[in-house]
């Protein structure tokens, strides 16, 4: 019998729901493994303690609810939502101490499913970066092995499931900012499809390109959050109409992978993986060929772009929608400004990070008069491009499958100093993000070199969560299981 | 005469009369207290998303339809990028690359003839908040009550060549909007702002000279004074062998004049791009069979039909037609008395004075247009005199009160009965028989004394036609 806290959401749930564990128990078991936990991993910025056992006390006074699909259940959530009974600073200075006066969407449908929220996730500041070392406050290590990085910009949560230190949590992904802490810290992540799930309350980083979606530690886990968090919202207009299937019972429709067609595009297997994940990723392949899935090439010609393209629009998007951090209204503001150019200098020099500086300044660059074209316009276009070259490939088979990242989880501090090999890590997710398609992280194993974690990266057509789940679902129970971080 | 040509472009930015905000569902009331009609999504705050409201969009295409644009049936939201303490989001979502309509006309008349001015585009926005700069605690304060507001944006080709003409497109633009209920026009208020881009050229010249954006013409006398101004400093300069400046002036009412605002050095840089929160808007050509169903009969068409149907004056029909609710006025005043060119004289002199004094608006009045119906057909059957009619209009128009009962109560009835008058007229001759008899010696101009001594005898009650003609008849 494993620790209460070892369990999966689907497990605690079900024990939750019998009554066989409160939700008050519950709780206080998550909360005493974060004490336990946090001084090693430090993958929270906020911790809401108080009123999360007044939550399950609430809830237990009124007992299990049937139509409450998250009832009791502790989840974390990333620090980049806006919660308006705890503090929400995205990882910077420029927002300490800010609490919202709303709940982000996701958060709030969470909330009425019954889910308890523990606390507020470290980030990479404003989603910027792929380490969690971005983070203002401080860098979160991975539960695996302290001295790496837990990937990011999503690490405190990705670090903070897979130390068990909650049945889920909530992070977002614009370039890759879901699958690759996912991936190095051994859980499940799921980028939804853009339009799938509400931004509103999101914190934006890059508008065309962000989603929310699960991190957890089994892939009827993620379905379940998806449940919860998916659908139109009228405050979102970019949030789409389409129906949300049943995932779960998606999930039980397939016991083999029979009659799917996989598609293995050349671009991602070919180009500089490290040993370790080629081979674990590799192995999962073959695994799913046994389960009768027919493999095919497919070919996606324009992700050299993707890169490139990634860094015009994101930026672009940022460098507008970081613009009203200006010391005015809320947030930081330096009181020692004599005019107003002085104080949104000041402010924004001492409130924002090196990286988020620097994407500033080269997305303003994109968009200034007389590089538009050049740039913007341009990357516009390709992203078009590369959309068109997805869509292609989605029609040859079911679901692209290759791996997240080139590499396991890094060493902290191998490469801040070097933002372009940074940016790298992303060269497999990015193009997920432009064309606007759910992407997943799937454990398959630990590689063999370093001992962490290696994640498979699922791709699918618009839309189309519930193939990419009901995939992901049949390789877990087939590939190496990755087990649990022993912390 | 000069050897100058001046060329006007005007930039027109109407708020729209929706109930709430163009993204969020806030009042756009005005005169509230500071910050009372804010929320998360027009402070700006950290994660919120705009949502189009759907009324603007039905405004912005019907002033197209109004003018005869075309209404593009994709329309791009964009992002105008720049700093200021009452802009929240640090940019101010506008439309840049596709605006929902464009290539559109006004036709105007002035002094030199009809002229058709092109609209270039119209594009939907938002307003920005108020930053209020107190010198009293040297500190800068910022009301976004009217950040979100919902604006159009109406851009003119450079087709107008004075003042003039200036103003005959603004009265033109600001009279369709508010046939089409779609703004209130008022100017003072801010509801109608007008930005005029200048410039002069020498007669034959091709190029546009270097313009000057004016900007703080509250009113269109500001309007006519700033480019007067403005043209006559760009053309002194191009005389003295200077250069004109491209800038932003300010218009200072006080003095007439203008002055620079900024100059080029500062000039902004927006960088535009299409707004990722915003999905293209897709006009469906139902909506649009709808809007098109909706527009009322627009100035232009109704000044005809004044024409036509009431046989105004020229002048009358435009001065009647210009605000919709004078000629809504003028419509429920016929109806109630069907005399629509006495009805036009009354309006046209004494309401009009009494308007323009106030700044009021027909709409406004306490003065019903039955109750305007009933005193005017008072004065032409004979119950009042027209020059009681006017000593009583000032209180009918404070008051609103029914002018019968006025009229009655003031003793101000006339006495139009033949055998009551006959025997008053009988009284002052025999009471003057030394006038009489001159009269009857041909001083015929005596007749004026007689009425006069009929009208104080009646205490001015008596019906002046009716006492003419009665003591004609005995003065035979």
């Amino acid at each position: 019998m494993p620790d209460l806290t070892q369990l999966t959401l689907t497990q605690v749930r079900q024990q939750l729901a019998d009554k066989s564990r409160s939700a008050a128990e519950v709780t206080e078991a998550a909360l005493t493994r974060i004490q336990a936990t946090e001084p090693k991993i430090q993958a929270l910025l906020s911790l809401q303690a108080e009123e999360a056992r007044a939550q399950a006390k609430a809830l237990d006074a009124q007992g299990p609810d049937a139509a409450k699909p998250l009832w009791g259940v502790p989840l974390i959530v990333k620090d980049v939502l806006a919660t308006k009974d705890a503090p929400t600073t995205c990882g910077s200075k420029i927002l300490e101490n800010f609490r919202p006066v709303y709940d982000a969407t996701a958060v709030a449908r969470l909330k009425d499913a019954g889910a308890i929220i523990l606390a507020k996730a470290n980030m990479d500041e404003f989603a910027m970066g792929s380490t969690t070392e971005n983070s203002a406050y401080f860098a979160t290590r991975n539960p695996w092995d302290t001295s790496r990085v837990p990937g990011g910009s999503s690490g405190g949560s990705g670090a903070a499931v897979a130390a068990c230190q909650c049945y889920g949590a909530l992070g977002t992904d614009t370039g890759g900012s879901i699958r690759l802490p996912a991936s190095f810290c051994g859980i499940v992540g799921l980028k939804p499809s853009y339009g799938r799930v509400s931004r509103f309350g999101m914190v934006a980083y890059g508008s065309s390109l962000d989603q929310i979606g699960p991190m957890t530690r089994s892939v009827e886990d993620a379905a379940r959050i998806l449940q919860v968090i998916a659908g139109h919202d009228g405050r979102d207009s970019t949030s789409v109409e389409a129906p949300v299937p049943d995932y779960v019972a998606a999930l039980s429709e397939r016991g083999d992978l029979k009659g799917l067609t996989i598609g293995l595009p050349a671009e991602y297997w070919d180009k500089g993986l490290s040993p370790e994940v080629a081979e674990a990723c590799g192995a999962a392949v073959k695994q799913a060929e046994a389960l009768g899935a027919k493999t095919v090439p497919v070919s996606l010609k324009l992700s050299e772009y993707a890169i490139a393209t990634y860094y015009i629009i994101a930026v672009a998007e940022a460098s507008s929608n970081l613009a009203r951090f200006d010391g005015v209204r809320y947030g930081l503001r330096d009181k020692s400004a004599e005019s107003l150019i002085e104080m949104y200098v000041k402010s924004r020099t001492q409130g924002f990070g090196e990286e988020v500086q620097r994407r500033i300044i080269l997305g303003t660059y994109v968009l200034s008069s007389g590089y538009y074209d050049a740039y913007y316009r341009k990357a516009a276009q390709v992203r078009r491009m590369i959309r068109q070259d997805f869509e292609a490939a989605l029609t040859q088979c079911d679901v692209i499958l290759g791996p997240v990242c080139p590499t396991t989880a890094f060493k902290v501090g191998e490469m801040t100093s070097d933002p372009l090999q940074m940016y790298l890590m992303d060269i497999f997710t990015i193009s997920t993000n432009l064309a606007g398609l759910p992407g997943m992280s799937l454990p398959v194993g630990l590689g063999r070199e370093t001992g962490m974690p290696v994640g498979l990266q699922l791709t699918g057509r618009a839309f189309d969560e519930a193939r990419l789940l009901q995939v992901a679902g049949v390789l877990e129970k087939n590939v190496p299981a990755t087990g649990i971080a022993a912390l | 005469m000069t050897r100058y040509e001046t060329v006007i472009g005007l930039e027109v930015h109407a708020q729209l009369k929706t109930r709430s905000k163009i993204f969020c569902s806030c009042s756009t009331q005005f005169g509230a207290d500071p910050n009372e009609n804010v929320c998360p999504v027009c402070s700006g705050m950290p994660g919120v998303l705009p949502v189009l409201n759907r009324k603007v969009v039905e405004y912005a295409a019907k002033m197209g339809l109004a003018i005869d644009c075309r209404i593009n049936r994709t329309s791009i939201f964009a992002r105008k990028n720049y700093f200021y303490p009452d802009l929240p989001k640090g940019y101010q979502t506008s439309q840049f690359e596709q605006p929902i309509c464009e290539h559109g006309h006004v036709d105007i008349v002035t002094a030199k003839g009809p002229k058709r001015v092109g609209v270039t585009r119209i594009h939907m926005e938002e307003d920005a908040g108020k930053s209020i700069h107190s010198a009293h605690d040297n500190a800068s304060y910022v009301d976004l009550n009217r950040s979100c507001v919902p604006l159009i944006e109406i851009v003119s080709e450079p087709d107008m060549r004075n003042a003039e003409e200036a103003v005959a497109y603004l009265k033109a633009i600001r009279s369709i909007l508010v046939y089409l209920d779609i703004c209130d026009g008022n100017m003072e208020e801010g509801s109608f702002r007008c930005d005029a881009n200048v410039s002069v050229r020498p007669f034959g010249q091709e190029a546009f000279g270097t313009r000057a954006e004016l900007k703080n013409l509250n009113s269109f006398k500001h309007v006519q004074k700033a480019i007067d101004f403005e043209v006559e400093r760009q053309i002194d300069l191009v005389e003295d062998g200077e250069q004109v400046v491209q800038e932003t002036r300010l218009f200072d009412a006080n003095k007439g004049t203008t002055h620079s605002m900024r100059g080029k050095e500062e000039a902004h840089d927006y960088r535009y791009f299409p707004c990722p929160d915003l999905v293209p808007l897709v006009l469906q050509e139902s909506w649009l069979d709808q809007w098109r169903s909706e527009l009322p009969e627009l100035p232009k068409a109704r000044e005809q039909r004044f024409l036509s149907q009431y046989g105004l004056s020229s002048d009358a029909a435009e001065v009647l037609t210009s605000e919709r609710d004078m000629a809504e006025y003028f419509e429920a005043a016929v109806a109630a008395f069907a005399e629509p060119k006495k009805i036009a004289n009354w309006l046209m002199t004494d309401i009009l004075r009494e308007l323009n004094q106030t700044g009021g608006r027909a709409g406004d009045l306490l003065l019903t247009p039955q109750n305007l119906a009933t005193l005017v057909r008072m004065v032409e059957e004979g119950a009042i005199s027209a020059k009681s009619a006017k000593d009583i209009l000032p209180e009918l128009l404070l008051t609103g009160a029914d002018p019968e009962e006025l009229v009655k109560a003031k003793g101000l009835v006339q006495i139009s009965d033949t055998s009551a008058l006959a025997a008053d007229i009988d009284a002052v001759l025999a009471e003057n028989p030394k006038e009489l008899a001159d009269y009857r010696a041909g001083k015929t101009k005596l007749m004026g004394f007689f009425v006069g001594q009929i009208m104080r005898r009646t205490k001015g009650q008596a019906n002046p036609a009716v006492v003419n003609q009665l003591l004609a008849e005995k003065l035979k």
